[in-house]
């Protein structure tokens, strides 16, 4: 186990990763350490921070980043006293180099994500974190898209390239219940003692915490949250509530859960730009099987070319879009635009 | 030229992109191919080459580059190492080398931009499919406005993509990453791949962004961009803008679509086409080098 025998269950804090789509990437040194402090002094055992598209995702196509991540990576190592410091990367966006940076920054466990049926572009990844000592976490992102036992082969080949914790991850927080516990049961019969099994949900559907309680229920020993639900979408889990939930049932997560809630109203909440909602976008979303990043970008292109973001995230499911391909919403939004120009 | 004059090509590689560049290469009034290498005797491609009567092997090089009948031009579509091993021995024989491998042995080659003062070039390569597909629309606008930072977004259908551009997917980001400062004139590049595995699977596409300095000439930028464009469309017919080039407040974008020929690979595996197309552009420069 790569996690304390003291914790049932490992919660990782996105709210510096996740978050960082909300934020449109503009989070401060200073912010950082704000929260990092508050998290680590909550108990939360792991806390991911980098751009929203993990390492190197600053980019015209996902937004650019206000501060270097690569700072804010170093002041969350710099603050955190007894929290690991994680990091995403997505192979296609970051290279090996980007690991072998981060890792020289202090990151102890690097998170290598993949669209669900992609996995063997994450091999050489996997093999480089292994050698560096890294803890290692697999994302097979999207993962509602796909079979339960399609979903396991493709985690198969993550744990076979040295991933040590392969996560369900409902990118588009379209998931019900059972679609969380049969795909987490699935990769826990594939994988058996070879590798963990987590889940990482969004609130699209309003779900995120009833889901992460059907994959724990099912065998997950790994699940993400963020503090007041900061990420894309409607948000992620949140840890606060993901700890209320767990500790009344009984499962030692490490947090503190007055602490942590303390930390969403004293520290994050005035970090978010605004509350990560359930509202006509994010539902959206849930409903249509929406990669949740796209959320701020479809309101960017809807108001340049005058076009709707609801209608912009339908043709975004439509054309089945994955994430990374946030580019694409460009060409939508100019197709709606043309669209509505000639019925006219 | 008449069809003895035409210069001899081998093939080595007999995967999707060596098949490809065969169907291809037998429409060449400069080229013939001749020898196909691989070394899977069940191939589908060697299979095909020996119906169309080219000699083959599914044992390597070496029989080919001991024979006295050698090939005036090797075309190589294996793997950037087998490349780097094989490079040498082609040069020692004077046999003029393209390069589809990621190896990078010999320089850049992207036909509309630097093809012509790369025929004497013993060899060269072919970048990537997102290189071959970008770098042309980043030089359009490096040679009209300065271009501080490039980026590229290729999104390709998972089915288009072979076990070895998966497991070396960073060779593609950062060769086509270079590419786009060497050839496209950017003083900083990035690029960005992504698979998408929907069915039926889609037609590659890719993005170009290009930073622009306030003062651009906006109308010369979309001048140069369709002139380009034009001239790709000479050798890859599908290549296409999908939209004006947009131009936001410190960028233009240009949204690209590249539909196949549908030769050996079927039209949505732009990405393919466009690689295959482009060597064969090369080749045939190089032959016309070679008889001069």
């Amino acid at each position: 186990m790569p996690f304390s025998e003291s914790l049932d269950v490992r919660i990782t804090d996105s709210s510096l990763r996740d978050g960082s789509h909300p934020k449109r990437h503009a989070f401060t040194t200073d912010e950082v350490a704000r929260v990092v402090t508050a998290l680590d002094g909550a108990g939360v055992p792991v806390i991911e921070v980098s751009h929203g598209d993990g390492l190197s995702g600053s980019s015209f196509a996902y937004g650019r980043s206000a501060v270097d991540e690569r700072k804010l990576i170093a002041t969350a190592v710099e603050h955190a006293r007894q929290a690991k410091i994680a990091a995403l990367m997505l192979p296609g966006v970051a290279v090996k180099d980007d690991i072998a940076a981060a890792a020289d920054l202090g990151v102890r466990i690097i998170r290598i994500a993949t669209h669900c049926t992609e996995a063997d572009v994450s091999v050489q990844h996997f093999g480089l974190a292994r050698e560096l000592g890294l803890e290692t976490v697999g994302f097979l992102m999207m993962a509602h898209s796909v079979s339960p036992v399609r979903l396991a082969a493709q985690a198969r080949i993550m744990a076979d390239a040295g991933c040590q914790c392969v996560y369900v991850v409902d990118s588009a927080g379209a998931m019900i219940l059972e679609d969380a516990g049969d795909r987490v049961a699935a990769l826990v019969d594939e994988l058996g003692a070879d590798a963990q099994v987590g889940f990482h949900g969004h609130q699209n559907l309003s779900l995120a915490v009833a889901n992460s309680l059907h994959a724990i229920r099912a065998g997950a020993v790994q699940v993400d949250g963020s503090t007041r639900g900061f990420g894309a979408g409607a948000g992620n889990a949140p840890v606060e509530a993901l700890v209320a939930v767990l500790t009344r049932l009984g499962y030692r997560t490490g947090i503190d859960p007055m602490r942590i809630m303390d930390a969403a109203e004293d520290v994050v909440r005035p970090v978010m730009p605004e509350e990560c909602v359930v509202d006509r976008l994010s539902l959206t979303m849930g409903y249509a099987g929406v990669y949740s990043s796209f959320l701020k970008h479809a309101f960017t292109q809807g108001e340049r070319f005058g076009v709707s973001p609801v209608e912009i995230l339908i043709r975004a499911g439509e054309r089945k879009l994955v994430g990374g391909q946030e580019d694409q919403l460009i060409d939508i939004a100019r197709e709606l635009e043309r669209d509505a120009s000639t019925s006219h | 030229m008449s069809a003895e004059r035409r210069k001899s090509a081998a093939i080595v590689g007999s995967g999707n992109i060596g098949t490809d560049l065969l169907v291809k290469l037998r429409r060449s009034a400069l080229i013939e191919p001749r020898f196909m290498i691989g070394i899977d005797p069940a191939s589908e491609g060697l299979a095909e080459a020996r119906r169309l009567g080219l000699e083959t092997s599914s044992r390597g090089i070496d029989a080919l580059l001991g024979s006295d009948d050698r090939p005036d031009l090797i075309f190589e579509a294996t793997s950037a190492s087998v490349h780097r091993r094989n490079a040498p021995r082609y040069r020692e024989l004077g046999i003029k080398a393209i390069d589809l491998t990621p190896a990078a042995v010999g320089p850049y080659v992207v036909p509309p931009i630097n093809l012509e003062d790369l025929h004497d070039e013993p060899n060269v390569n072919l970048v990537t499919c997102g290189g071959q597909a970008t770098t042309p629309i980043v030089h359009a606008v490096s040679r009209v406005a300065s271009v501080e930072y490039a980026e590229i977004v290729a999104s390709i259908a998972s089915v288009s993509a072979g076990p070895g551009t998966r497991a070396n997917i960073d060779e593609f980001t950062r060769t086509t990453s270079h590419a786009l400062e060497v050839l496209g004139g950017a003083r900083r590049g990035k690029a960005i791949i992504v698979l998408n595995p929907a069915d039926p699977p889609m037609i590659m596409r890719n993005t170009v962004f290009c930073s622009l300095p306030p003062d651009a000439d906006r109308g010369a930028v979309a001048t140069s961009i369709h002139e380009r464009v034009k001239e790709v469309q000479e050798y890859v017919p599908g290549y296409r803008l999908l939209a004006e080039p947009q131009f936001a407040a410190d960028r233009v974008e240009v949204l690209l679509e590249i539909e196949g020929a549908g030769d050996f690979l079927p039209r949505y595996a732009g990405n393919l086409d466009i690689i295959t197309a482009a060597a064969v552009r090369v080749g045939e420069r190089l032959a016309l080098g070679a008889g001069r």
